[in-house]
């Protein structure tokens, strides 16, 4: 770029005059374009290599590193990563069978598969170096990898941006390497794809979840600390580089056009999960991401859609798994009975709907922080309720603390949960029982959620959230509508505690709590939702999977685990404020773009993307 | 939108025409302070009622407790004969839908969603039926969007259906406002300034649009600033000034009644300046203007000016 970079000074000065640059922009490195091309695929190439490379010597540092043309773990991960960038290098420069993997940025895609290798084999050296204890533990291989990821990145941060420069941002008037840096990380909006036949459509979507599925997997099944840190570090690059690349918004236009079927193919991805495990080992962290993400759900239909801050949901969690421990016929619980399994969980939905009734018709007359205050207070008393119905303190019915312990195993339909089955050669121990029990309940509360949201009370809700005032003079019976919300909310959660009394098989007051270092609990419930995407059906699932699996996979963060989530919380409000699955409203609401929002999709409401 | 043939001028009321509203004897008070005072106002079917006063006169606050926002003091609204309830939605069921004076839309929900929950109190699907999609919901929500969709073609902005409120012109945000006020299917629209910050040609492009309403069989009463849009519009206006209710009339009458001229512009000083007086001042003018050459004289204060 020897040639571009004086122009790119004059246009500096004299910027708004100057014609625009339609083939791009500057890079952040000034280098000549084919030396830049040539350094990144040489530097991937490179990275692929050292991966047949052993690392290190010793097979302390976890995942044995040592062996030559056998990529293991963190390896992989890096495999991964360089074939991602030449991919995406490759297909940029129009190489013929790769093109559709660039509609949107060609640049934009090998930078950050760029940064997301680099930062894998970096942090992977960074590791072995701390476990082991200095650098003298590297093995050729791993400084291979150092350096060769690193001229990837000096590369891919040498190719022209994929987007002029801005006449009327006053920032890139005389752009500085951030400046420059950042800018080549924005990539124009994928062209209308070719119209596919039916059958590619859908195979396209069956394919999309089977991969989402085995990312999912690899995730979950993660067995030590610092593979899961490289697995998010090359999933979060990588997602991003696909987004940048324009292939997600082409993949959400075809899951937006099939509907129906992109659900089905979800939740028949999630059901193959236990199919795929060899022990109980992961599903039973896999049942609890599902209790945990459903209840998110729930509360996303009062904090997302409704707009309603409640600092104690977990209350109705906790309602419906005591109602639910009462009649499962523990010989802990006071009630002698044992009710069947669809009693129980109508017994459990029914409490946390009186409940949220009883809860809501008084604190709903509040509006906004006060009522966030009240709920917090409600979500307390139940705790400590609960902890005083021991029969010294007030009526014997929970055991106080000790709480009903010995829950029976659910017999459904002469089906012990408890027991392992064997269903198509694969033994599925309890907690698959559970996991799946649980899929089931996940896909009612989706329905639910999804059909209330596109609907008369779903825009209700909305509306009341928007400005209640104007909703009232629209002819809403705002505190009503909000009670139905409160109410549906609760219910859910109630329904889902009933399976989680089962699965944990005791209920205490210490699982409810506002906060503390296990989900679920309110306040991680909440930051699941706004984490995710509030009003988005994927966001909360994706929102609680990552709440659910960083504490679980990364032991050593232990006591500052709050700590991280406060901050990650803050940097999240303060650069994606939408949360990571975005609703095309809160997109809009978050960041002025001064563009008037011209749908291109039909007709419909189409408001929860996903 | 129709292209109305009205010219403006006020229609002779045929006779038999019923009370659409009929509020008598309102009166609000904040604490100390009477914003209203017992003020009687009627509005006929087909009929377009102004409303207009210095700003402060209790203009806004007196639609606010006629649609239930506000509970007045004393006295009482009726729609159609019966008594209005003091619940902002269940005057809107019983069928008067407002705008306000600062819009206020639904920013985040496109156009579409925002008529649609104008539509809330003509239908009754509840969570349930929302929840199990019979045939009557899908039916209904069809219906909802048809009529909306109408509404859209009415106002003009069909062609915008699935933009954000928020991204809309301020002229069609006035619009989409009446289009959702219209949902409700009101027997009475009531309009809060609905022409604040129009140019010349967006006041007429509404004064069209409150015309085919009224076309339609609905009332309206209309609060402005715009005196020629007023006058242009209205069958009859009132005057509310510091809360009373000064003169009410046809607009000719109320354009000649002193009493507003007085009420705008403030009244005469008691011992009115003479002949003598204003030739003083023109004097001490002319005076100054020689003084500060080409330096220009506030000569529009001095009338007042005198007054103390």
């Amino acid at each position: 770029m020897a040639t571009t970079d004086p122009q790119a000074g004059t246009t500096a000065t004299t910027a708004p005059a100057e014609p625009l640059d339609p083939t791009g922009a500057p890079g952040t490195l000034p280098l000549p374009p084919k030396a830049a091309r040539t350094l990144t695929l040489a530097g991937a190439v490179g990275t692929f290599a050292s991966t047949m490379l052993a690392w290190t010597w010793t097979a302390e540092f976890p995942g044995d590193l040592t062996y030559y043309g056998s990529p293991v773990d963190l390896q992989t991960l890096t495999l991964a990563g360089s074939l991602l960038t030449i991919a995406f290098l490759l297909a940029g420069n129009g190489v013929r069978g790769l093109r559709w993997l660039t509609p949107g940025g060609r640049t934009a895609p090998v930078t950050l598969a760029a940064l997301g290798t680099f930062g894998v084999a970096w942090f992977t050296a960074g590791a072995i170096a701390v476990v082991l204890g200095g650098f003298i533990h590297f093995e050729p291989g791993m400084w291979v990898a150092v350096f060769t990821s690193l001229l990837t990145v000096v590369g891919a941060l040498g190719l022209r941006a994929d987007e002029p420069f801005d006449p009327a941002d006053p920032a890139l008037r005389d752009p500085g390497p951030w400046q420059r840096f950042r800018h080549s990380l924005k990539a124009p909006a994928p062209a209308a794809a070719r119209e596919l036949p039916g059958w590619a459509e859908l195979l396209t979507i069956a394919v999309t979840f089977g991969v989402g599925l085995f990312v999912f997997t690899y995730g979950i099944d993660t067995p030590y600390g610092e593979l899961f840190i490289g697995f998010l570090i090359l999933v979060g690059f990588g997602a991003t580089a696909l987004a940048r690349a324009g292939l997600s918004q082409r993949l959400s236009k075809l899951t937006a056009k099939h509907r129906n079927i992109t659900f089905t193919a979800a939740f028949v991805a999630a059901a193959c999960f236990p199919f795929t495990q060899s022990s109980d080992q992961y599903t039973s962290v896999a049942a609890n991401i599902l209790i945990f993400a459903t209840v998110a759900l729930g509360l996303n239909v009062v904090v997302g859609l409704a707009g309603l801050l409640d600092l104690g949901y977990v209350a109705f969690l906790g309602v419906g798994a005591y109602a639910a421990a009462l009649v499962s016929g523990s010989n802990t619980s006071v009630l002698g009975v044992h009710f069947p399994f669809w009693a129980a969980v109508l017994t459990g939905a029914g409490a946390s709907l009186i409940f949220g009734v009883v809860i809501g018709a008084p604190t709903l007359r509040l509006h906004g922080d006060y009522l966030a205050i009240v709920t917090l207070g409600f979500g307390e008393i139940f705790r400590i309720g609960m902890e005083n119905l021991d029969g010294s303190s007030g009526p014997a019915v929970t055991n106080g603390a000790n709480g009903i312990a010995n829950i029976p195993d659910l017999v459904i339909f002469g089906f012990n949960l408890g027991e392992d089955h064997t269903v198509l050669g694969v033994e599925l121990g309890p907690f698959a029982n559970y996991y799946l029990l649980m899929l089931f309940f996940t896909i009612i509360i989706v329905t639910i959620f999804r059909r209330a949201d596109r609907s008369r009370i779903g825009r209700a809700w909305v509306a009341v959230r928007e400005d209640e005032t104007a909703a009232r003079a629209m002819g809403i019976n705002g505190f009503r509508v909000k009670l139905i919300a409160f109410a549906l909310g609760a219910t859910l959660a109630g329904m889902a505690g009933t399976v989680q009394a089962h699965v944990t098989s005791s209920v205490t007051p210490e699982q409810y709590q506002f906060v503390e270092v296990v989900p679920p609990n309110s306040a991680f419930l909440l930051a699941a939702v706004i984490l995710g995407g509030m009003g988005t059906v994927s966001g909360p699932l994706i929102g609680a999977s990552l709440l659910y699996l960083i504490p679980a996979k990364l032991q050593f963060i232990g006591d500052y685990q709050l700590l991280l989530f406060g901050l990650a919380l803050v940097l999240l409000m303060r650069y994606r404020p939408e949360g990571l699955i975005a609703d095309r409203r809160k997109k809009l609401e978050f960041h002025e773009t001064g563009q008037l929002d011209v749908p291109t999709g039909g007709p419909g409401l189409s408001k929860t993307e996903a | 939108m129709t292209t109305t043939t009205t010219t403006g001028t006020p229609q002779a009321q045929p006779a038999g025409r019923t009370d659409v509203l009929r509020a008598s004897g309102v009166t609000m008070r904040f604490g100390g302070l009477t914003a209203v005072r017992n003020v009687d106002l009627d509005v006929d079917s087909g009929e377009i009622v102004g409303l207009i006063g210095p700003n402060g006169a209790g203009k806004t606050t007196f639609f606010n407790c006629l649609t239930g926002l506000y509970i007045p003091t004393e006295g009482q609204v009726a729609y159609k004969g019966k008594v209005l309830p003091h619940r902002s939605h269940l005057v809107t069921k019983a069928g008067i839908a407002r705008t306000f004076q600062n819009i206020r839309l639904f920013a985040n929900m496109t156009v579409l969603e925002n008529v649609l929950v104008g539509r809330h109190t003509r239908t009754k699907e509840g969570l349930l039926s929302a929840l199990l999609r019979g045939p009557g919901f899908r039916k209904a929500e069809r219906g909802s969007e048809e009529r909306a969709m109408e509404l859209l073609e009415f106002t003009g902005l069909a062609g915008k259906r699935e933009h954000l409120a928020r991204n809309l012109p301020y002229g069609e945000q006035r619009k989409l406002e009446i289009a959702r006020a219209l949902a409700s299917e009101p027997g009475l629209l009531l309009l809060d300034e609905p022409t604040a910050g129009m140019t010349a040609g967006e006041t007429s492009a509404t004064r069209d649009l409150v015309l085919a309403v009224r076309e339609q069989g609905t009332a309206v009463l209309v609060i402005e600033h715009d005196m020629r849009f007023i006058f242009n519009l209205c069958d009859r206006v009132a005057v509310l000034v510091q809360g009373e209710k000064l003169v009410e009339g046809s607009p000719e009458a109320v354009q000649a009644d002193e009493r507003v001229v007085a009420a705008y512009l403030g009244t005469p000083f008691e011992g009115e300046p003479g002949e003598a007086e204003a030739a003083e001042v023109r004097e001490a003018e002319t005076r100054e203007a020689a003084a500060h050459d080409g330096g220009q004289t506030g000569t529009g204060e001095n009338p007042k000016g005198e007054q103390h």
